[in-house]
């Protein structure tokens, strides 16, 4: 049946710009976000919140909203006091760190605004909100904690009074000490130049556009659980361990998930009040957030102060770094809330060489919306202190940023390279990629016409912002995760299962909200097996059907789950070929694999496809002895260290001095994801990331009043950018396959953002420098740009 | 979120309106666009026991020209007043105003009585009725009454109407000749009003005869910049940059998360010379 | 209580809702219509988005979430699900890659047909400021920039005017 090879060396699947299979049911409005799964039976949860940052909870009496109509329990804290657990972080970072208490529902102390109190479980939603009015609590106000340098002055009002101390922890990394590079304090002696700056990374919402939904269903002694998350698997897993609950008993399904960013990342108080209220009233229950509620109590990210000296010679060599920081926890550790700035501990020293390296980051907690991962997680908070004070090196030297970074970054020739914070990166062009991203933007001549405006005098200055990003991706090599105290591996799995039609199943421990691998994943196997693209299927999100896996975080997925997935794809054709070769009475040695057939060396008409030896299998009349009827497989794949991506932006502002409003006139990234799948998804992913990015750099930030209400708690506060607010984007790659894992990939997930707010902020700064300006705060408001020309200027007069 | 329980009633006439309002008092709210008001109502800031609807009122639709005044209904759109020929033409200033506001969805349910009723500083509608010396019907049970814009508004969400009155019509006298310019600066495109400045502009000659300008954000009402009009009677347009700088005078705005007050009077200062410029060169 | 009757995708459906019920929950709790979601508010986000007439007949975008049933009674709405999913947008949403996690796809294909209703040929910054009031946080927008040029260019009869290949972008 050799017929059945249609068309002869098909071309690759991985780099086509496949459309999205997922797409289909988006477009058309037939989506299953948790919000629109309804189940019989099912009530709805309201919750109450606390109005204060800081308060002790004196009396909660929920007596009178049990009295209202369609009312089925109310309840607070203190009622399931008995039985509710601990949120559990997963990364203690230290081993005396401070890991506070941390109820779902509040007992006898709020420690931020927005806090769960007590809850409403009635027949609808409208019913169970207006009960909410009917709790009465009484609570008294205690001091608030917001400043991250006053909270841990002495004497300072604590957040958790038990522990002493509003200092989580501290955790250093010292290339001295580690044995990875010199002490910074001989680069300190011996520096020609020192540059010390103070960088504030605002405090950010991640703000999926799906708020965070979860429905409960339990039935006889099971679960079901649907959640709008990045991480069922993990659910399963901290809910099992944290209630007592056994994991064989619960299923967790993360249908349709709508964006996360990171905020998704997170076992949250409400999922488990969910959980906890469908068992007391023992019936299915849905828990929506609003967004307003969403802004308050879904984590936060960013939010630290960044104090970085570096050390140079005069030629522009950089020869020390010194990082210390200060990250704001919020109240309470969330799964990884310690370890994002500890990510960003390994890339301070991004795509430099330079010898000597010294980090030291100590978490504060504060009476505010816990902080946890959001896009970059600790990596766009590193590049852009690295980025910004290397364009300070340039401007002190008055060398083009660009000439100062050729200077320092390890060459095309010198990979493999290990860093000064001891990671070895694979590989890597920076070469190639400014070189490509100078030519798209015409760096020269937007320079010249800089320097012309300059001249002028125009009140609209242009400024030339430059970012020569890296990241580490690829989450995580278990033994490192370990070495670092994380909780949890970093493996990813996969299973692939041939039907005997020929059709492919394919089930990941990856779980996408947006980013496409039911596309990605086909490409992939409709390469490695043989077979069409639109013959495979891939199934996650569902604990019962991808019974293991880590989920989707950290530009992770393909770097780790698609590789597992080539390897259970090696496995079935492996099994196949052992069939195959008995079907064709040769020895499996003596089989070619191509175009998804075997066929004999020398005999290339005498051929099985890979679905026939599926068929073969389903029928089982003839296998070789002690051959099972099966061509399924599965793989578990742990990487050996990370992956690298890396690449060049670049950005051109206008600058209004007169109103100080920032404008982004042309922006160019050339980026290098390694081998790409899929170009279509590597370019949205780029485009997203950048825009999220520049969000950071002129529009967001998270802003707390004096007594620690949160004060962009709407999106009509919190402005997110639209269409109108963001400029076209010109993306293209180099591609420097990785060389750590056999597909070459590295993940794309967050290097836009990690990327692009460096590149808006040196555009800023670049367009006053003249002026005097060396900063502007994030986001670059026109305020804070007109702000800082006002300051630069009257400095300039009293130097004058 | 969901807005609290609340009476719905959808009147067809002006007077059955005013009634209902004279009945419920205080408890009331007037829907007109909604736009301002059931965001309001979601997150429970508010809580009326009764709407009183003004969709069922097709008479306060709709854009006319009455001799050399604009009329135009209390309940005509954003969408409508940004488009109609009518008003592009008679009262340029208006329509750019409206086009300014929120974004398309918002301008095709948000009405021009709606925005001068609810009267947030931060409203662009508002400043354009005073630059323009609009004229403001209200409808009460004793009939209607005549508010000159500069009168209407009086602090930061509150009006000369009365609980029982109904803000009906608007009448804008035409400016024939005159140029004009609305120039707004807000921190997203969605975003209300850091400031903005509307400028009209009578011209002569290369002189200014005579200007109006007022400014959104630049205190709990729309402010009229007197001291600018003053110094623009009768100069040559290059006068426009000294007399921008008065924008400044009589205003007392608002520090908040969008901007400081200092800003805001730099800010008036600088557009107010550019919408005054715009103006006078169109 | 009160009854209401509004046409919804080419269906006329009577009932009776309370005067607080928003349009947007009447569509997805009363009718189904879950394809039309909610994602703010504030009326910010616009993923509710859906046509509606207005008095005079003519479909206009508006927020679900900022209107109240009680005030749709006797209009005609047109949800996502209404669009019979071959309408030259949402086919350029896809061939574009104009969404990822696609909640906020439904209000701005909504959003995207309204304004090509008025504006059959607009520019990109046309484009971008008609679309101010629909929120997106996966795609940057650009991509979708380009499904309404697309999609304008097919409505327009003129599919020669689709030229940019996907993929990567030039300059």
């Amino acid at each position: 049946m050799t017929a059945t090879l249609a068309g002869t060396a098909a071309e690759p699947e991985v780099g086509r710009a496949r459309l999205r299979k997922e797409d289909a049911r988006l477009v058309t409005g037939r989506t299953r976000w948790t919000e629109n799964i309804t189940v019989p039976g099912m009530l709805h949860l309201a919750i109450l919140r606390s109005p204060h940052a800081h308060a002790r909870i004196s009396r909660v009496d929920t007596s009178a909203a049990l009295r209202e109509p369609n009312v089925i329990a109310a309840f607070s804290g203190a009622d399931v006091a008995e039985t509710q657990g601990t949120m559990a972080c997963a990364w203690p970072v230290t081993e005396d760190i401070v890991l506070p208490i941390y109820r779902p529902l509040a007992v006898d102390e709020v420690r931020h605004v927005g806090e769960p109190v007590a809850v409403v479980v009635a027949r609808d939603r409208a019913s169970a909100t207006d009960a909410l009015e009917a709790i009465e609590v009484d609570y008294e106000p205690l001091p608030v904690v917001l400043g991250l340098e006053s909270a841990l002055a002495d004497g300072a009002p604590l957040v958790h009074a038990d522990a002493g101390t509003n200092k989580c922890y501290t955790w250093v990394l010292d290339s001295g000490e580690a044995g990875t590079g010199k002490a910074v304090g001989e680069a300190a002696a011996a520096a020609e130049l020192t540059i010390h700056r103070r960088y504030v990374q605002q405090r950010l919402v991640p703000a999926s556009m799906e708020p965070r939904s979860v429905l409960v269903d339990p039935t006889g002694d099971e679960w079901t659980i649907y959640s709008a998350t990045q991480i069922p698997h993990i659910l399963r897993f901290l809910l099992a361990a944290t209630t007592g609950t056994p994991e064989h008993k619960i299923r967790v399904i993360a249908p349709d998930v709508g964006g996360g960013f990171g905020g998704k990342l997170a076992v949250t108080p409400e999922e488990w009040i969910a959980f906890a209220a469908a068992n007391r009233v023992g019936k299915p229950v849905k828990y929506t957030e609003s967004r307003s509620e969403s802004m308050v109590s879904a984590h936060h990210g960013r939010d630290m102060i960044q104090d970085i000296t570096l050390y140079a010679r005069r030629d522009g060599t950089v020869t020390g770094l010194s990082v210390k920081l200060l990250a704001n926890m919020g109240a309470y550790l969330g799964i990884v809330t310690p370890g994002v700035p500890i990510l960003g501990a390994f890339m301070y020293n991004a795509i430099y060489k330079f010898p000597a390296y010294r980090f030291e980051c100590t978490g504060v907690f504060t009476t505010t919306t816990k902080t946890d991962a959001y896009r970059g997680a600790g990596r766009p908070e590193a590049t852009y202190a690295i980025e910004r004070i290397m364009d300070e090196l340039a401007a002190e030297l008055d060398l083009d940023p660009l000439e100062v970074r050729r200077r320092n970054w390890i060459r095309h020739d010198e990979f493999p390279f290990t860093t000064v914070a001891g990671l070895e990166y694979d590989s890597g062009n920076y070469e190639a990629a400014t070189e490509k991203a100078m030519q798209l933007f015409g760096y020269d001549t937007l320079r010249a016409e800089q320097a012309k405006r300059r001249v002028a005098g125009d009140p609209v200055q242009l400024g030339i912002g430059v970012s020569t990003y890296t990241e580490m991706c690829g989450l995580a090599p278990s033994r490192i995760l370990g070495a670092l105290r994380y909780g949890a591996g970093g493996w990813e799995s996969a299973s692939v299962r041939l039907l005997p039609t020929g059709k492919v199943e394919v089930v990941t421990g990856t779980s996408p909200h947006g980013q496409g691998h039911v596309t990605s994943w086909s490409q992939i196997v409709a390469d490695q097996l043989g077979v069409a693209f639109d013959d495979v299927e891939v199934l996650h999100g569902d604990t019962r059907t991808s019974h293991k896996g880590l989920d989707t975080y950290g530009s992770r997925s393909l770097a780790v789950g698609g590789i597992a997935l080539v390897l259970a794809c090696q496995k079935v054709r492996e099994k196949a070929r052992t069939i195959a070769a008995h079907l064709l009475e040769c020895a499996p040695d003596d089989l070619e694999f191509a175009d998804g057939a075997f066929r004999v060396r020398g005999t290339p008409t005498s051929a099985k496809t890979i679905g026939e030896c599926a068929l073969a299998v389903f029928a089982a009349h003839d296998l070789p002895d002690g051959v099972e009827p099966q061509l399924d497989a599965e793989a578990t794949f742990d990487p050996q260290t990370f992956s690298f991506p890396h690449g060049t932006h670049l950005c051109a502002v206008d600058v209004d001095t007169e109103t100080g409003a920032a404008t982004i006139r042309k922006y160019v990234c050339v980026d290098d994801v390694g081998t790409v799948v899929n170009p279509l998804i590597v370019e949205g992913q780029v485009h997203g990331g950048v825009a999220q990015g520049i969000a950071q750099a002129l529009y967001e930030e998270a802003v707390f009043d004096e007594d620690g209400n949160l004060v962009t708690g709407s999106l009509a506060d919190y402005t997110v950018p639209s269409s109108a607010d963001l400029p076209e984007i010109v993306s293209d790659r180099t591609e420097t396959p990785a060389t750590s894992n056999p597909l070459g990939v590295k993940g794309v997930g967050e290097a836009g953002t990690i990327a692009s707010t460096p590149a808006v902020v040196n555009a800023i700064v670049d367009a006053l420098r003249p002026s005097g300006v060396t900063d502007v705060p994030m986001p670059c408001t026109p305020e804070r740009v007109w702000r800082a020309l006002q300051t630069a200027r009257s400095g300039q007069e009293v130097a004058a | 979120m969901i807005p609290a329980a609340f009476d719905y009633l959808r009147p067809t006439t002006v007077e059955d309106a005013v009634a209902a309002l004279a009945e419920a008092g205080e408890e009331a709210k007037v829907l007109a666009g909604g736009h301002s008001l059931l965001p309001v109502l979601r997150l429970r800031l508010a809580a009326p026991t009764l709407l009183v609807d003004l969709g069922g009122l097709p008479q306060l639709r709709g854009v006319r020209t009455d001799g050399d005044t604009l009329v135009l209904g209390a309940m005509t759109t954003h969408a409508e007043v940004a488009g109609a020929p009518v008003v592009v033409d008679a009262a340029p200033l208006l329509a750019q105003a409206a086009a300014t506001i929120g974004d398309r969805q918002v301008r095709h349910r948000g009405t021009l009585g709606g925005s001068l009723a609810h009267a947030d500083p931060a409203g662009d509608l508002p400043t354009a009725a005073v630059a323009l010396d609009a004229e403001l019907v209200l409808a009460g049970p004793a009939g209607r009454r005549t508010v000159p814009a500069r009168e209407f508004f009086v602090d930061y969400f509150t009006t000369t109407l009365r609980p029982d009155e109904l803000l009906v019509e608007v009448r804008v006298p035409a400016l024939p000749g005159w140029g004009s310019h609305y120039l707004k600066v807000n921190r997203t495109a969605q975003a209300w009003a850091t400031v903005a400045v509307a400028a009209v502009v009578e011209r002569e000659n290369g002189t200014i005869t005579q200007a109006r300008v007022a400014l959104t954000n630049m205190g709990p009402t729309p402010v009229r910049a007197v001291a600018v009009e003053r110094a623009l009677a009768g100069v040559p347009v290059d006068a426009i940059e000294a007399a921008a700088a008065h924008a400044v005078e009589g205003t007392s705005p608002a520090s908040d998360t969008t901007a400081s007050a200092d800003y805001r009077r730099h800010l008036a200062q600088v557009l107010a010379r550019r919408a005054l410029t715009a103006a006078a060169g169109s | 209580m009160t009854r209401i009757s509004v046409t919804v995708d080419g269906t006329r459906y009577e009932d009776d809702v309370p005067s607080r019920t928003l349009l947007v929950h009447h569509l997805r709790e009363q009718l189904g219509k879950v394809g039309t979601v909610v994602g703010c508010d504030t009326s910010n986000c616009g993923a509710c988005t859906v046509l509606m007439t207005d008095p005079d007949g003519v479909p206009r975008g508006v927020k679900s979430c900022t209107v109240l049933a009680v005030q749709a009674d006797g209009r005609e709405v047109t949800t996502i699900e209404g669009l019979g999913g071959d309408h030259p947008v949402q086919r350029a949403f896809h061939e574009r890659h104009a969404l990822q996690c696609g909640y906020c796809t439904p209000g701005m294909v909504m959003a995207a047909v309204d304004l090509l209703r008025e504006q059959p040929d607009p520019s990109d910054a046309q484009v971008r400021e008609g679309l101010e009031g629909n929120l997106c946080r996966c795609t940057g927008y650009q991509n979708i920039v380009r499904a309404v040029q697309q999609a304008a260019a097919e409505l327009r009869g003129n599919e020669a005017a689709v030229t940019q290949p996907v993929g990567v972008s030039g300059p």
